[in-house]
């Protein structure tokens, strides 16, 4: 069972790299362009093209990525002249820190608004939250980004602007996670929580609002469907209390269609949001991802490309074991 | 139901105001002694004056770092002595002998000497990065640089170049930001596989004697300089610290200076310039830059090639519409190859509107109903907009121009492979002298496929032997004023014959917060200089 997941997930990524790669290098982009700019001359242009190795056939180019992926080295990206791992280890905690968070509020509102909405069906407040979600699934987000900023941070005041921190928290906690709501806490300075907080809220909310109108439709059609069955009846009749017939009872039996939805919601979070991180100047995977694209710069884009794909793998995995936990029939 | 809703309510209200406790904290204003600059960095791939050549990082390096001459910003025929005292050059043409000041400190407080001098361009010429040729046009190679440039005593460098050229195209060269002085000892100590220490100083630490020096940089987040408080010249930096923040967002620029969260705000568009020009806590600083914004017309298209139809497309455009409601306050009408403040620029403007001039001309050239021709643009602003005002009025002379839009590199990519009609592109200089656009716009000395030298010119299948040998008779003319009149006449011609319509000039303008001022901007980014900015 082990070995035929290993086995798979290895031609998973090795699927997922050879597309990626091939992609990447019949798009009409010169990535050499991005290594020396336009003004050098032809002598430094073609150093560095063999240099890149983009002289030698795209088999053999390959081949010895995966090879050097393999011995863990993913190289040295064009545009930030540092080594992949490096900018990945910079740029994913920035946006694992807003997922996550943006993902608890869609979590934590999302859900019971779909329950509030299914048992309330078709009256005012299903209809409220109905608009609210699909409102939230049809406003772009460097819109409402923008429209946040405005009247949150530059009329109310009572978030902070674009960035991570204020420059006067610059560098006050050291990089431990990345995190800094995780390094703040560790290292016992509660101002630079509160500041990093302050700047998070917002995006946050925004990407949360985006997970949030996904979810409770979802959790609002699941919890229908239960809501319907004859057990739900039977346990009404029986006299059950309403909250536990809901709660205990036709929540109970969504949980695992639910996590699921949660978990993709998660996993497409953490590829990254480029509107998001470009309005909040969030120093994210989206534009970093997005960036290495555009400028064909290969080594950077495949080096996200295994840490999306990683993240959609672990993130099945780790709901598999929760299907495991919630439902008993699945052990 | 009611527990979880009673939870629910709880984790709201929490939120809620632990978001509205921290207000106090996220909006304290930028801190006293740090002045705070927003500003899209992300075109930043080293900051090693060996190897940077990007607008943002040469700015930086400006900062960090001092040449052995430079220019004076407001005039720049006026060449002064940074790092040295005095130069000169010898009778042959090719001997120039500079003397360094005594007493100067590095950031890590080793003293300069002549070696530290030798040394940095001896450098620059072997790892031979994208900025090398400003230095190995002179001659010098990873084999003879050593014997070429050398430090004769602690206080005396000496550089042969290989044919004597215009001093003044070599004094302009070394103005630029690969001749920036590094201290040779703590480069050597960070040296791996014989990489001058470029490994470090690309990234992660600077070595020069400037105001400023490096505290960490994080790719297109931010970077950090502090004070180099052993500065030379006794007049330190004003502010203690600097930190430039990379974003992107124009708006949001916008709301951060309003905000007083940031000092300075580097990329607003018109419409946010126009709306902060309002408010009495913003002031607007502007400066001319080097750039050009032009098009550009293959020569390989047969319609393109005819002289008539090159005039009457210059005629094509509205300059003066174009730079009053597309791009006011970030670019002026210009229409010659030299930017102003360069010298030999002239201010010729034979070029506007005039669509019946224009049709003549077609007429002449055989094409009375105009013709069908694609301009490969950059999908972004004001690229976009520039071409589509020129889509409309060569529409008015019956030429029907496709815009194909694409990725900045995907669309320079074509144009390098020569494979475009018309290109809408922009220019900027790699250094003071006039020889560097003369030579990219008006020189072509091989216009084959596999020519070696890929100027402009080229890249438009320009074949102009004469003025190729023209320009060329300019970088040798030791005379400064004969000098200049050959690129003034050159201009002349090339703006009669040339396949390109140059058509503005870019204004670099900063908004900033009223109490703070001291910025100092120049014809380049390596002339934007923060020592002086000062906060009341």
């Amino acid at each position: 069972m082990a070995t035929r997941l290993v086995l798979t997930v290895l031609v998973t990524f090795l699927g997922l790299l050879l597309v990626t790669f091939f992609i990447g290098r019949v798009v009409p982009t010169d990535p050499v362009l991005a290594a020396v700019g336009d003004r050098a001359p032809a002598a430094v242009y073609e150093r560095v093209r063999m240099e890149l190795g983009l002289h030698l056939p795209l088999w053999q180019q390959f081949w010895i990525y995966v090879q050097k992926v393999v011995q863990g080295d993913f190289g040295t990206a064009v545009l930030t002249g540092k080594p992949v791992l490096s900018d990945i280890r910079r740029v994913f905690p920035a946006t694992l820190e807003l997922a996550t968070v943006a993902t608890l509020l869609g979590l934590i509102i999302g859900v019971p608004m779909g329950v509030f909405a299914a048992v309330h069906q078709n009256k005012w407040i299903d209809h409220v939250i109905r608009v609210l979600a699909l409102f939230g699934h049809s406003v772009p987000v460097f819109w409402l980004g923008l429209v946040g900023l405005l009247i949150l941070y530059a009329w109310l005041g009572v978030v902070a602007g674009p960035g991570r921190l204020d420059v006067g928290y610059f560098d006050v906690v050291d990089t431990v996670t990345g995190v800094i709501l995780v390094d703040s806490v560790l290292a016992g300075e509660w101002e630079v929580f509160g500041n990093a907080f302050s700047h998070i809220i917002l995006p946050a909310a925004i990407l949360g609002y985006f997970s949030l109108a996904y979810i409770a439709r979802m959790t609002r059609s699941f919890m229908l469907e239960q809501l319907r069955q004859e057990y739900i009846t039977t346990a009404r009749v029986k006299g059950m209390a309403e909250s536990r017939v809901i709660w205990r009872h036709a929540f109970g039996n969504i949980l695992v269609p639910l996590i699921t939805v949660i978990a993709l919601t998660y996993a497409n979070l953490l590829e990254g949001s480029v509107l998001t991180e470009t309005v909040f100047a969030w120093p994210g995977l989206g534009s970093y991802l997005t960036d290495a694209l555009l400028a064909a710069d290969m080594n950077a884009v495949l080096g996200a490309t295994i840490i999306v794909g990683t993240i959609f793998i672990g993130i099945n995995l780790l709901s598999d074991v929760l299907y495991r936990l919630v439902d008993p029939r699945a052990k | 139901m009611k527990s979880y809703a009673t939870l629910l309510a709880a984790g709201t209200v929490a939120l809620g105001v632990s978001a509205l406790g921290i207000q106090g904290a996220a909006l304290a204003a930028t801190p006293k002694d740090t002045v705070v600059i927003a500003y899209a960095i992300d075109d930043i791939i080293s900051l090693d004056p060996g190897e940077s050549f990007e607008f943002s990082g040469s700015e930086a390096i400006t900062n960090m770092y001092q040449r052995l001459i430079a220019y004076d910003p407001k005039d720049v025929t006026r060449l002064y002595g940074q790092l040295a005292e005095t130069w000169y050059v010898g009778g042959d043409g090719k001997t120039y002998t500079f003397k360094l000041r005594k007493g100067v400190k590095f950031h890590s407080g080793n003293v300069l000497t002549a070696a530290d001098a030798a040394y940095s361009l001896q450098r620059a010429v072997i790892l031979n990065k994208s900025p090398g040729f400003i230095l190995t046009q002179f001659g010098f190679n990873k084999d003879n640089v050593k014997q070429r440039i050398r430090a004769v005593d602690d206080s005396t460098l000496v550089v042969e170049t290989a044919e004597a050229v215009a001093p003044t195209f070599f004094y302009y060269c070394m103005t630029a930001v690969v001749g920036g002085v590094v201290d040779s000892k703590e480069a050597m100590k960070h040296e791996k596989a014989g990489d001058f220490g470029n490994g470090w100083l690309k990234s992660e630490a600077s070595a020069g004697t400037g105001p400023y020096k490096l505290v960490n940089w994080k790719p297109k987040d931010s970077f950090t300089m502090i004070r180099h408080e052993d500065h030379w010249s006794g007049d330190k930096a004003k502010t203690r610290r600097v930190v430039v923040r990379h974003i992107a967002e124009p708006a949001a620029q916008r709301l951060l200076l309003e905000k007083g969260d940031i000092d300075f705000a580097r990329n607003l568009g018109k419409d946010d310039l126009a709306a902060v020009a309002r408010n009495k806590d913003i002031k607007i600083q502007q400066a001319r830059k080097g750039a050009v914004l032009y098009i550009s017309f293959s020569q390989k298209n047969p319609n393109l090639a005819k002289p008539e139809v090159r005039e009457a497309l210059k005629y094509l455009i509205d300059y003066d519409a174009i730079e009053k409601n597309i791009v006011q306050g970030t670019y002026v009408v210009h229409q010659n190859f030299l930017p102003q403040g360069f010298l030999g620029a002239i201010s010729d403007r034979p070029y506007k509107l005039d669509v019946a001039k224009a049709k003549d001309l077609l007429t002449k050239a055989g094409l009375p109903n105009g013709f069908n021709v694609t301009m490969d643009t950059r999908n972004n602003s004001p690229t976009t907009e520039i071409a589509q005002a020129i889509q409309g009025t060569f529409a008015q002379a019956g030429v029907k121009l496709e815009i194909i839009p694409g990725d900045g590199r995907q669309t320079l990519t074509k144009y390098r492979a020569r494979n475009h009609d018309i290109y809408i592109g922009r220019w900027g200089p790699d250094y003071q002298d006039p020889h560097t656009n003369a030579e990219t716009f008006a020189m072509n000395e091989d216009n084959g496929d596999d020519a070696k030298s890929k100027t402009l010119a080229w890249r438009n299948s320009w074949n102009i032997p004469q003025m190729t040998a023209q320009i060329k008779a300019a970088v040798r003319e030791v005379d400064p004023k004969k000098r200049v009149a050959i690129y003034e006449a050159a201009q002349r011609e090339f703006l009669k014959t040339s396949p390109f319509a140059i058509m503005f000039q870019q204004i670099e303008t900063v908004a900033h917060r009223a109490n703070v001022d001291g910025f100092e901007m120049g014809p380049s980014f390596e002339d934007n200089v923060y020592y002086g900015i000062v906060k009341k």
